[in-house]
């Protein structure tokens, strides 16, 4: 098939414009984050600037110190690390469970795992939210958490990903005296790296932008996340558009950076669900 | 020869293993997940205030009949439907476009569109709520005026709250939707292509008679994640509103009833109630999708 230099044309520009679009709300949100709060209060959210208004105050008042910004940011990280780094090694643990064994019960159990795949979490937000108070983790960290130690994607995921790997190399192990643990230790999980990686990066996103659950569980403006705490700026009464736009423009900068970087990791565990459909 | 201790014994048995890589599921699954469906199912017969709950019937279900909840009800069916509309058919021609031997650029465009599935729901939440602001010099207003129309109160209307929602959608899943064509689409052997432009075939008859029905996997899952996703849907609105309340219920969807019911207007068993109705509703689609997609087919 020849290949046409008209299609390039008409093709490149149709995605030209898809891209600008695309990026449109995002550089106005950048560009209103050099802008007076109290000039967007009266004006709205558009490209009429004022040059000579342009400055980084609002990034002056975010980094001050004098609110509570970088709590939220520091709770947000912590969560994340810590949640990400749970539900790798657990979900991992049960991907290999189901992929390498054989065992009693092992459909049922797994039919399972896609259930809970299946339902929204929303589902059951509410006897959720009362167990979590039964169990006194009401506005902890360990709250936001617990629930999600284990995901049943990622196990769908580790599981798919481990079925490549013949058994043979298991046996192999074995016979050097290996234990069962040990095999999962020390020759699997660094067979694992890629599959941690698109995994990580698919879960730390999910956990750097969750709001809803965090929102129920927490309340005290020491505890709540940075999505939440975003949110809780947009009152109809306070000024805090600075701190608002600023801040919102200053969540995404982390992700920002490791899309740039780990760009394959991204795309490979944002579609993972999807390539075997 | 030496007896093996039991700390042995149970390090290298192959029976014992499995159950216990699996424990970490069945305990969260059992204390999380089952807990939660079976005293949802048991408080949506009650009467819960305080420390004590009544078993009263099916009084709960009454729900059924209130007219703010059909809203929210028939809201999130819209929503879904409408979304599962549009985020299937344009993502996979941009896909398809992109996939094109003449794209020039293609990892470039491909991670630009990317982009929006990076920010969360609350900065998207934000930056869309203050664009389809009601003020004359909001961004849509703006915009509009360019075609001599407005401004608009845009979150106060029907059709455009509809707008502004679906706008919002789409701009954070195209992205992701087309990734997952594209991935499915580089599945598709290129010489099928070949072989239909030998007999002929025309770009439209290639994409009708080879695309979609190759790419059908990937649309099925991107179906299903489609359809719980938009029947889930609540923080997208609650940004849009700040808050879970719009003018006459116009953005409230069941997730939204169920919030309002359970946590902020403490009516426990309600809420419950809700939350049966909603996982009846996600099972039997899942129901409907097996039978249909044969989803859980064995792999080829």
């Amino acid at each position: 098939m020849k290949k046409s230099k008209g299609a390039t044309v008409f093709l490149v520009i149709f995605f030209v414009i898809v891209a600008a679009v695309t990026l449109l709300p995002l550089v106005l949100l950048a560009v209103s984050s050099l802008r007076p709060g109290t000039e967007l209060m009266r004006s709205g959210l558009n490209f009429n600037i004022d040059w000579k208004n342009i400055n980084l105050d609002e990034y002056r008042m975010l980094f001050s110190g004098q609110n509570a910004y970088f709590t939220w940011y520091k709770n947000s990280l912590i969560i994340t690390v810590v949640q990400v780094a749970l539900a790798l090694f657990f979900s991992a643990c049960v991907g290999y469970g189901f992929a390498m064994y054989e065992f009693k019960g092992k459909s049922i159990l797994f039919m399972n795992v896609l259930l809970v795949m299946m339902i929204p979490t929303e589902v059951i937000l509410l006897p959720l939210y009362r167990l979590i108070i039964k169990m006194g983790l009401m506005n902890t960290m360990w709250g936001i958490i617990l629930p999600y130690i284990v995901i049943p994607m990622l196990i769908f995921f580790f599981r798919q990903y481990l079925s490549g790997i013949p058994k043979d190399f298991l046996d192999a192990a074995r016979v050097d005296g290996c234990s069962e643990y040990g095999i999962f230790i020390r020759i699997m999980i660094p067979l694992m790296k890629p599959a941690f990686a698109a995994m990580g990066i698919y879960q730390g996103m999910a956990s750097w932008n969750n709001f809803l659950w965090p929102m129920v569980v927490t309340n005290s403006i020491d505890k709540i996340t940075l999505p939440v705490g975003l949110q809780s700026l947009l009152s109809p009464y306070g000024n805090n558009y600075d701190l608002l736009i600023s801040g919102s423009c200053f969540a995404i900068v982390p992700i920002l950076i490791l899309f740039i970087c780990f760009q394959r990791y991204f795309i490979e565990g944002m579609t993972a669900g999807g390539v075997k459909g | 020869m030496k007896k093996k201790s039991f700390l042995d014994k149970f390090l290298y048995s192959k029976k014992a293993a499995p159950y216990v890589f699996i424990a970490p599921f069945l305990v969260t699954f059992l204390v999380f997940f089952a807990y939660s469906i079976v005293s949802m199912v048991i408080m949506s017969f009650q009467k819960v205030a305080g420390g004590s709950a009544v078993f009263i019937g099916m009084d709960n279900y009454k729900i059924l009949n209130n007219a703010v909840f059909i809203k929210s009800l028939k809201n999130s069916i819209f929503y879904t439907v409408v979304s599962c509309a549009l985020m299937i058919p344009i993502p996979l021609i941009m896909a398809a476009m992109l996939n094109s031997r003449n794209m020039k650029g293609r990892a470039a465009f491909r991670s630009i569109l990317f982009i929006p599935a990076l920010t969360s729901v609350v900065v998207s939440g934000v930056v869309f709520r203050l664009m389809f602001g009601e003020l004359e010099g909001s961004f849509m207003n703006e915009l509009i005026s360019l075609w001599g129309k407005g401004p608009f109160i845009w979150l106060r209307n029907p059709v455009t709250v509809w707008a502004a929602l679906f706008m919002l959608c789409l701009w954070r899943w195209t992205g992701v939707n087309m990734m997952y064509y594209l991935s499915g689409l580089q599945q598709i052997p290129e010489d099928l292509y070949e072989s239909a432009s030998i007999d002929g075939a025309t770009m439209m008859q290639k994409f009708r008679y080879i695309t979609i029905p190759l790419i059908k996997p990937t649309t099925v899952y991107v179906l299903t994640i489609s359809i719980f996703g938009g029947m889930a849907m609540f923080s997208e609105s609650y940004m849009l509103f700040n808050g879970n309340k719009s003018p006459n219920n116009v953005g409230t969807t069941l997730v939204g009833m169920l919030y309002r019911m359970g946590f902020e207007q403490n009516n426990i068993g309600i809420a419950s109630a809700i939350g049966v109705i909603f996982l009846l509703i996600v099972l039997v689609v899942n129901v409907v999708q097996l039978f249909v997609n044969g989803f859980f087919r064995k792999e080829k």
